[in-house]
């Protein structure tokens, strides 16, 4: 106990960094522990300076680098002076929490299946999920829980996974929350899985946010990007704030890393028949007695036959609020006709009422990556984009040499649709009939 | 019984945009509404009161001036409205959200049967569809999420049927009371407010509850309870595309050089 006395560290004062705060929810007034942030009106911060302790608690919690820490002069020189210092320590619970997260391995995807029939964006994610696997140096496990669903495993290793864990049993037949968020807790308990990804469907969201509230750990919706950073963590990147920025979210203290992402949004891994891998039958069951919830009635949607399957199609002709009217959709039927495409809209022309709700592209409507995407009229909200951004290519058709959609697209024609998407239909016709 | 509309205030999305110098959010004179999929919820909480004598109540967490939402909820109708606001909530990730939601609902619990919470099937800004399902594992009630029609509600068998709206099917399932129920706009058409009831709104009483009555673990709730947290915002970068002849004064010129590029790349089906 002889040690010198340690010159003070100086801890300065935060301040706000002019016109880079988004208006996140107050997350830096969350975290001042002396009440030293008031927020204004339109949500951004006000430092309380007499109050500020200098703890960095709210500069660390903003998303957007709106706030920093500021010194006097004669603080920066105490600064500079203890710059060639040791490290700091990290105390006991901070230990237990990195042995605790170390403790899980491995990356699982979640198997989302109909009568046996996979849907198609678990392969997708089997795909992600094969190249985080490969960049953690971990196993690939499909989770497919079921009736008779066996063969799903054969197809799980032809997509990448190295292993399949089923559970096989009558209760499982149709999707119910209760007894699929009983059997993947008791397996996350079981096996202490790193990274879970599931599918941004009606099932997977239904199945993600309830199985990580039990679990108590985070769940990142709808990404668009996932990686493994230095320390091992998964970093999820997806659009933020209504979709006008993207953002990357992580959960680097709690276990297991829980991501939805949306089906198109990856591409389709190349499939290799005959891949082996390894299968874990678990006979776990839950009595149906203790289940309060019952598939009455199935009903496929009638309108099944001929419906247009925007997400699905590999040419896309979208309209938006530029096509003015419900009547001049039919120019675009007649173009993506002669490609063996489908028309698409923006939110604009579905709220309009020019098209049915299953035809929006967007952040609140379909995810697509057609070969080709046509924009007619289509201005190019970010909601939009973040909706159709990774098709192979991108035509924009649009009076306003500004408008946002030109930022993404391949090709783009600056001019009056009415003219220009008539030329383009003579054209391809031509083509054809030549 | 009590049915329970948990409700958001949002910025309309629809009408951010990002400065182009910047590369940050232009937030200035953006208004708040109610999340519209949460009108919906509110307008099914009220159609039960209606037809069943429920008693409905809103609830909301947000900062001191999501009242507004709340006050709408009081004009269209609903016998409460609780604001849950404490700055210890702020910067909430869905997992503690739906930790002082669920507080807040076991709390009225206290005074009377919950019978449904509804919500909306996502908001339009964070676009998660996580806090519903939270609410419902946290409570232990039955978890119906995406329902576009209630068929029938058995007070008596404590039984609800609703169908779901899936992709490309729909489900008619039976669950037990109580339930969390999130719904599509489908469900309903919600109403407007009359003006004596949107003058009465304007005096009736927002309750606000913070934490000290709902008496949750500091380090559960608000940013110290959320386990996921933004380490970057960004805009997306993207690279320029090729604008091709001058569509304005030739239009049929620029759809042909387009035509070419395309048969050129191969990536035409014709």
């Amino acid at each position: 106990m002889t040690e010198p006395k340690k010159i003070k560290k100086p801890r300065g004062k935060a301040r706000v960094v002019t016109g880079k705060c988004v208006a996140c929810g107050a997350r830096c007034q969350s975290a001042c522990p002396v009440d030293g942030v008031e927020m204004s009106e339109a949500g951004e911060p006000l430092i309380l300076v007499e109050k500020c302790i200098g703890c960095v608690k709210c500069v660390k919690a903003c998303p957007a680098g709106a706030l920093e820490m500021f010194y006097t002069p004669e603080e920066l020189e105490i600064l500079a002076a203890l710059a060639n210092k040791g490290e700091e320590e990290l105390d006991e619970e901070e230990l237990a929490r990195r042995r605790l997260v170390d403790s899980y391995r491995g990356v699982w995807v979640f198997i989302e299946q109909n009568s046996g029939e996979a849907a198609r964006v678990s392969w997708e994610l089997t795909g992600v999920g094969r190249e985080l696997a490969n960049s953690l140096g971990v196993e690939l496990t499909a989770i497919i829980i079921g009736e008779k669903i066996g063969h799903l495993a054969d197809e799980a290793f032809s997509y990448g996974a190295d292993c399949a864990c089923l559970i096989d049993d009558r209760v499982f037949s149709q999707y119910r929350t209760e007894p699929f968020l009983d059997a993947m807790c008791y397996l996350i308990g079981k096996y202490k899985p790193e990274v879970v990804l599931m599918g941004a469907t009606g099932m997977g969201r239904d199945l993600a946010g309830a199985v990580a509230t039990r679990v108590k750990t985070g769940l990142t919706a709808d990404c668009t990007g996932l990686g493994i950073d230095e320390k091992r963590n998964l970093m999820q990147t997806r659009p933020a704030f209504g979709g006008n920025i993207m953002a990357t979210i992580m959960c680097d203290r709690f276990r297991p890393q829980m991501a939805t992402v949306r089906p198109h949004v990856m591409p389709m891994p190349e499939r290799r028949p005959g891949a082996t891998g390894k299968v874990v039958t678990e006979s776990y069951t839950i009595s149906e007695s203790s289940i309060f919830t019952r598939v009455l009635e199935v009903i496929t949607d009638k309108s099944g036959k001929d419906k247009v399957d925007v997400a699905g199609a590999e040419f896309i002709v979208s309209g938006g609020r530029g096509m003015m009217a419900k009547e001049n959709f039919g120019m675009l039927e007649e173009l993506a006709d002669l490609l063996g495409g489908v028309v698409g809209g923006s939110r604009s022309a579905v709220d309009a009422g020019w098209l049915p709700q299953d035809r929006q592209v967007g952040q609140t409507g379909k995810t697509v990556r057609p070969k080709i995407y046509i924009a007619c009229g289509i201005s190019g909200a970010i909601q939009h984009l973040v909706g159709m951004q990774d098709s192979d290519v991108i035509i924009a058709i649009n009076r306003d040499r500004e408008a946002p959609i030109f930022e993404v697209a391949t090709y783009g024609i600056v001019g009056d649709l009415f003219e220009v998407v008539p030329a383009l239909t003579n054209r391809l016709r031509e083509l054809k009939e030549a | 019984m009590i049915v329970v509309a948990c409700i958001k205030q949002v910025p309309d999305t629809t009408q951010v945009q990002i400065d182009p110098v910047t590369n940050t959010l232009v937030r200035e004179g953006i208004p708040f509404i109610i999340n519209p999929y949460d009108t919906h919820a509110l307008e099914e909480t009220l159609r039960l009161k209606d037809s069943h004598g429920f008693k409905a109540v809103a609830l909301s967490m947000g900062p001191p001036n999501a009242e507004a939402a709340l006050r709408k909820a009081l004009a269209l109708g609903v016998d409460r409205s609780i604001l849950l606001s404490d700055r210890v909530f702020g910067g909430a990730d869905t997992l503690s959200t739906s930790n002082v939601i669920s507080a807040a609902i076991r709390r009225l619990m206290d005074e009377d049967e919950i019978g449904i919470v509804f919500c909306g099937k996502q908001t339009i800004d964070g676009d998660t569809a996580q806090v519903g399902p939270g609410i419902a594992v946290r409570l232990g009630f039955s978890q119906l999420t995406l329902v576009d029609r209630i068929e029938r509600i058995d007070t008596g068998a404590r039984t609800i049927t609703v169908r779901r709206k899936l992709e490309g099917r729909y489900e008619i399932v039976e669950a037990r009371l109580p339930a969390m129920i999130t719904v599509v706009r489908e469900l309903n058409r919600p109403r407007y407010p009359t003006v004596p009831m949107r003058l009465a709104s304007a005096k009736a009483e927002v309750e606000r509850w913070s934490n000290e009555e709902l008496k949750l673990d500091v380090n559960s709730v608000g940013l110290k309870g959320s386990p996921t947290w933004v380490s970057r915002i960004f805009s997306p970068q993207r690279a320029q595309g090729e604008i091709l002849g001058d569509g304005m004064n030739d239009p049929v010129a620029a759809a042909l050089m387009l035509v070419d590029r395309l048969v050129e790349g191969d990536l035409l089906a014709v």
